[in-house]
């Protein structure tokens, strides 16, 4: 309990610098300009901002339509549990996302112009709606949250007539906006390393999109019964890794043919950054993963699991700022690094994401909408939490929220 | 019937006297100052490569990518050439520059409420019959004026009459489906900065083929999940309805074996 305490201020000691220093950024990027607060320039108009929070944003919330999928439509009320969660975090992921376009927008308060002005022949206009739309999706899968701790039973009645409905407009939306992510570097042919330009972009970003969500599923749950003192779904968690697995299989496989499809396969063996970096996100996002899961030793046991977890999560990051950032520096003939201004304001997102996930965690009932797990061997199940418990206590896992 | 306007730009006719960028600083108002790179404040720019001379500025493409990919719709092509901006519908996300296939567009980026900034072919101008304020400044005759189809006859008859003096090539003809700024060199492009590499199909098909198929995701997505739905649930109660008849025979079976 002491080291618990202690940790909890060290994060807020950290949160606070952030969040003072992001303040202060602010300030700088509205009076003064993009110019001041990054390293952007018309050779390299989209940097951190765009490559990380809104690329790889929009790609961790997809937990929450893979989920919802998977328990509402596919009908496997199994994973219940985890599934309120996996929204908030998706929901968290939408919210911080825009927030994030506030700051890399030129003139973000005109942002609602996309309601009015149309362009169908915009991808960016596409990712407008899907952005807009599934928010208010999200906010409404999520409401019962709300609904429930102020106990408005008209309105969750209500909403449970057009849960259906609901929510396969959010898959569709869901998949329309993740693959528009992909879609929108189609248009830029030239510009962006062969090793990545493909006409599948859109297709790529939506089966990463769901392997990666399968990965942040895994991912919260560990994090949550680690911070909350709250049980672990272990074998829930490892069949949604089986499920990644399958993902990743078919992610790898598409990702050979395409390769193959535009003869691209010399481009593999160049001795360049774009090639070591491309090995490095196959190897550590897809392959790596891909062998590890698919072995039940190492899926079942706690640490094996998140650790596959990670790695799907941090090869899917270097995936989005490859094709964002590191694909375009050659032909833009120029080198990026985001400024120290970019850098915290990203941080100080995550910093926001986060906090704001464990206050939900302790004022909402987020975990406390459980339905008893119907398995026979539940002895067996409440023993390996037991075990689970203890080892993620003294797993040093926080260091990963530097890491983002 | 109205006639695309272009330019005609022959790099062995300039002479780097820099009148162009004057004139079009002056016309719209713009900082004086010579400026070797197009910037938010020089719309068109000269670049020296072992002394040939090429014009720097917007391309306007007959099928601009920039008006394709601008989400609220700030760019539009007129039917006289010039691909003009709006700035009053501009959101500031900068996709125009991302995308543009000659790295024009330029930002505004030390200011609070940016524009994006380019050429915009003297459209007020060309309106009123007259001529681009570079054209009407270039004191050689490299930057000239016209309908476009009458420029790329009078290009391919300058390379017929001096076959030797210019490398056979138009280049704007058809890159990216076409622009209204037509380039004659005597040398090849690539050594002047062009980027040669471009296909002749408009870059906007790219985008549009992944936009129209939406509607198609959207409805048969939507009846593929509902048809989905439909079954898991409804195996959902033929499970139930078996475990009832499971029970009820069990019960049934219990009895007998209770009155043996």
């Amino acid at each position: 309990m002491k080291k618990y305490l202690k940790l909890l201020t060290f994060w807020r000691v950290f949160a606070s610098i952030i969040l003072l220093a992001a303040a202060y950024v602010t300030y700088v990027r509205f009076v003064n300009g993009l110019g001041a607060a990054t390293h952007l320039s018309d050779q390299f108009p989209w940097g951190l901002w765009i490559g990380f929070d809104v690329l790889c944003g929009v790609g961790l919330a997809a937990g929450g339509f893979t989920l919802v999928a998977m328990v509402h439509i596919f009908n496997l009320k199994r994973f219940e549990p985890i599934l309120r969660p996996t929204i908030l975090t998706a929901f968290l992921g939408y919210i911080l996302v825009i927030v994030a376009l506030m700051f890399d927008l030129g003139r973000p308060l005109q942002i609602w112009h996309a309601v009015i002005m149309w362009n169908p022949h915009s991808v960016m206009f596409e990712v407008a709606w899907c952005v807009m739309l599934y928010t208010t999706v999200l906010s409404l899968e999520l409401s019962p949250l709300i609904l429930e701790k102020f106990k408005l039973t008209g309105l969750q009645k209500a909403l449970k007539r057009v849960t259906v409905p609901l929510i396969i407009v959010g898959v569709l939306l869901s998949t329309l906006h993740q693959s528009s992510l992909g879609s929108l570097y189609l248009i830029v042919p030239e510009k962006l390393y062969g090793l990545w330009y493909s006409p599948y972009l859109p297709l790529f970003f939506y089966v990463s999109a769901i392997c990666v969500g399968c990965a942040m599923i895994i991912f919260e749950s560990f994090l949550s019964a680690r911070s909350f003192k709250k049980g672990l779904e272990l074998p829930l968690l490892a069949d949604i890794a089986r499920f990644g697995v399958v993902m990743l299989a078919v992610y790898l496989t598409m990702k050979i043919m395409d390769l193959s499809s535009r003869s691209a396969f010399p481009l593999l063996f160049v001795p360049r950054m774009e090639t070591y970096l491309y090995w490095l996100e196959i190897a550590v996002g897809v392959i790596g993963p891909l062998v590890l899961l698919s072995i039940a030793r190492i899926r079942e046991h706690p640490r094996g699991l998140f650790a596959g977890a990670v790695m799907i999560i941090i090869g899917f990051i270097l995936n989005r700022m490859n094709i964002s950032i590191t694909g375009m520096e050659a032909w833009a003939g120029v080198s990026y690094f985001p400024s120290w201004m970019e850098i915290t304001i990203t941080m100080a997102i995550v910093t926001v994401g986060f906090g704001v996930f464990s206050l939900a965690a302790k004022y909402l009932p987020l975990f406390g909408h459980e339905h008893p797990v119907e398995t026979t061997d539940i002895h067996d199940l409440s023993e390996n939490l037991h075990l689970i418990s203890e080892q993620s206590s003294q797993e040093p896992t926080n260091e990963i929220f530097i890491g983002r | 019937m109205l006639k695309k306007k272009a330019l005609l730009i022959d790099t062995t006719l300039c002479i780097g006297c820099n009148s162009c960028q004057d004139a079009c600083k002056k016309e719209f108002g713009l900082p004086e100052g010579q400026e070797k790179k197009l910037s938010a404040t020089a719309y068109t720019a000269l670049e020296e490569f072992d002394g040939i001379y090429v014009r720097r500025m917007c391309q306007h493409c007959n099928d601009p990518t920039c008006a394709s990919v601008c989400p609220v719709g700030a760019f539009t092509k007129t039917p006289e050439g010039p691909v003009l901006y709006d700035e009053a519908k501009c959101i500031g996300c900068r996709y125009c520059i991302q995308a543009c296939p000659f790295q024009v567009p330029r930002y505004e980026w030390t200011s609070n409420y940016p524009r994006v900034q380019k050429c915009r072919f003297c459209y007020d101008r060309i309106k009123q019959g007259l001529q681009t304020a570079c054209a009407e400044a270039c004191p050689t005759g490299a930057t000239k004026f016209g309908d476009r189809d009458d420029l790329i006859r009078e290009a391919y008859e300058r390379i017929k009459a001096e076959p030797g003096k210019y490398v056979d090539r138009v280049y704007g003809i058809e890159q990216v489906g076409g622009t209204s700024i037509l380039y004659l060199s005597s040398v090849p492009f690539e050594q002047l900065g062009f980027k040669t590499q471009l296909e002749s199909t408009a870059l906007p098909m790219l985008t549009w083929n992944a936009l129209s198929k939406i509607p198609s995701v959207v409805t048969v997505g939507g009846v593929f999940l509902y048809g989905i739905w439909w079954i898991t649930n409804r195996r959902k109660e033929v499970q139930k309805h078996e475990k009832k008849l499971h029970d009820l025979e069990h019960e049934s079976n219990g009895e007998k074996e209770h009155r043996q």
